[in-house]
């Protein structure tokens, strides 16, 4: 598929469509200071990164690729998965991004050429100035013993909202008074560090409203998390006797599954479960590792003022595919990010200077579904990483009262309903 | 390429040399940190969401709000933590920065 070619500043600009045409048109000319950045993958990172790239500099050529048709958001799918909200408001298009100018290709990326700064999208190539991979993450299925694609049809992991929520939303309804659902949580790094813990206490809702004597196991393989008190505290007053977290010195590190007998197993216990949400460790997307961005650790080492791959030059990575220092995998991170890095790459692409970034992070999770508790940073580029600024952040106080929970639940929906404007909207 | 460390005259240098671009993308940097504010806080003219919108507000009370979250002076659910990421020329360049937007 990769055709040799003199690889002129013209040549690598230009579109080799394949037979099975996707719509790639060559470029008509360009503007002195104009170019063309192809970004990869479009959720909260990368459709962020290809709309302000059109905003920053209108003259940029911009490409988004995205294989589906319409993204499914993982943020309040675990309302979803409680029964407490509809797929339908998960659900965004890309016609707004259409309408700002971002040239849509929803088809897979499968190939590039480094050299070249081309990528093998379907049956075409696309050439590129630069390019923001954004392909967030994949199920690291070689991570759990039992556990792969096939399995997870049995054992949703619901940590890509879509099929996979609504599977385990039908699996909870379908479950028995009475039985027991097992939740697993993996090791440091994966997509939304609190997220669990909200999917544990929702869950814990529904059982508590729904089917009152049944039980929830989370078997973790840590001993610390996210907002870790201010969950604990909620769900020793809210679920007692329903919601049990096992941490990883008590032996909750489940070391392998099997969907066949619905047997979940840790170094102590087997556990016969009539649901079980097996939540797999996870790496970079797909892409990641054919582009070369992805190190060993399945993640993308970046540059934290440009966020271009440390591995491979003029690609960047935002999002949870990314190695960010210290701020975590969320689509506010993911979306800061994508700002931060869609400014830097139209700079570059303009030979203006970068300007050190300064970047937020907001987390709310809801403990039940009136309940919200926060956690928060701001973090800077030091020593090579993003680092949170000492003495910023932290989480809500554990001491308080409703009526600040119930002002964070509210914002958590009002953050959703913003965020989700502005990137798809 | 960057404009040196993150303090407030590196900062303004940055813009000085921006500012001096007749055009182009940089033209538009805003203030440090000011980008991440959009993810909760929506354009002034989108419908109201329960999170106060920013833009267009008058920039001495903004500046005079958000110091106060900083200090502890102004109750908030979260505001407060996250204006402790932020020094006083911060927190003044993004008052006047989205007092100017509208």
């Amino acid at each position: 598929m990769v055709r040799k070619e003199v690889v002129t500043r013209i040549a690598r600009r230009q579109v080799i469509a394949g037979a099975l045409a996707i719509p790639f048109l060559p470029r008509p000319g360009h503007a002195q200071g104009a170019g063309r950045v192809v970004v990869v993958g479009g959720g909260f990172a990368g459709a962020t990164a290809a709309r302000f790239l059109r905003r920053k500099d209108p003259k940029l050529e911009v490409f988004l690729v995205e294989a589906l048709e319409r993204f499914v958001a993982c943020p309040f799918s675990n309302l979803v998965v409680a029964g407490l909200r509809e797929m339908e408001q998960q659900s965004f298009g890309y016609e707004a991004l259409k309408a700002d100018g971002v040239r849509i290709i929803h088809a897979k990326a499968t190939g590039h050429d480094a050299a070249g700064k081309r990528l093998m999208v379907g049956d075409g190539t696309l050439s590129y100035d630069r390019m923001i991979l954004a392909p967030g993450v994949d199920m690291s299925f070689s991570g759990l013993p039992g556990y792969d694609e096939a399995a997870a049809e049995r054992m949703p992991h619901a940590w890509k909202a879509g099929g996979q929520t609504m599977l385990l939303r039908r699996q909870l309804e379908a479950m028995p008074d009475g039985g027991l659902v097992v939740m697993t949580v993996p090791a440091n790094p994966y997509r939304c560090p609190p997220g669990p813990y909200e999917r544990a206490s929702l869950i814990a809702h529904y059982l508590k409203t729904h089917k009152p004597k049944a039980k929830l196991l989370v078997l973790d393989s840590k001993d610390a998390f996210s907002k870790q008190r201010l969950f604990q505290a909620a769900w020793s007053r809210l679920y007692p006797g329903i919601l049990e977290w096992v941490s990883l010195s008590t032996g909750g590190k489940v070391s392998s599954v099997d969907p066949a007998a619905m047997i979940v197993k840790t170094d102590f216990a087997e556990h016969k479960v009539d649901v079980a949400n097996v939540i797999p460790p996870q790496k970079a997307g797909k892409i990641a590792e054919i582009v070369g961005v992805a190190d060993r650790t399945g993640w993308c080492p970046i540059d934290p003022v440009s966020f271009e791959s440390k591995l491979v030059p003029g690609v960047h990575v935002v999002g949870d595919a990314a190695i960010m220092g210290a701020m975590p995998k969320s689509a506010f991170a993911a979306n800061a990010q994508a700002k931060i890095c869609a400014a830097a790459v139209a700079s570059l692409m303009n030979d203006k200077p970068l300007v050190e970034p300064l970047l937020i992070n907001t987390c709310y999770s809801l403990v039940a579904p009136g309940e919200g508790i926060s956690v928060a940073g701001v973090y800077r580029p030091q020593n090579g990483a993003l680092t949170e600024i000492p003495g910023s952040g932290g989480t809500s106080p554990p001491d308080a009262p409703d009526a600040v929970r119930a002002a964070e639940a509210g914002y958590a929906h009002a953050w959703f309903k913003t965020i989700s404007a502005e990137v798809f909207g | 390429m960057i404009c040196g460390a993150r303090s407030a005259s590196a900062f303004l240098f940055g813009v000085g040399v921006l500012a001096g671009a007749s055009s182009g993308p940089a033209a538009e940097t805003p203030p440090a940190g000011a980008s991440s504010c959009s993810g909760c806080h929506a354009p002034a003219k989108a419908a109201a969401t329960g999170i106060p919108a920013i833009e267009g507000r008058d920039p001495a009370a903004l500046q005079a709000l958000l110091e106060g979250f900083r200090s502890g002076t102004v109750p908030a659910t979260l505001m407060n933590r996250i204006m402790l990421g932020f020094s006083a020329e911060e927190i003044a360049a993004l008052a006047q920065w989205f007092g100017k937007k509208s």
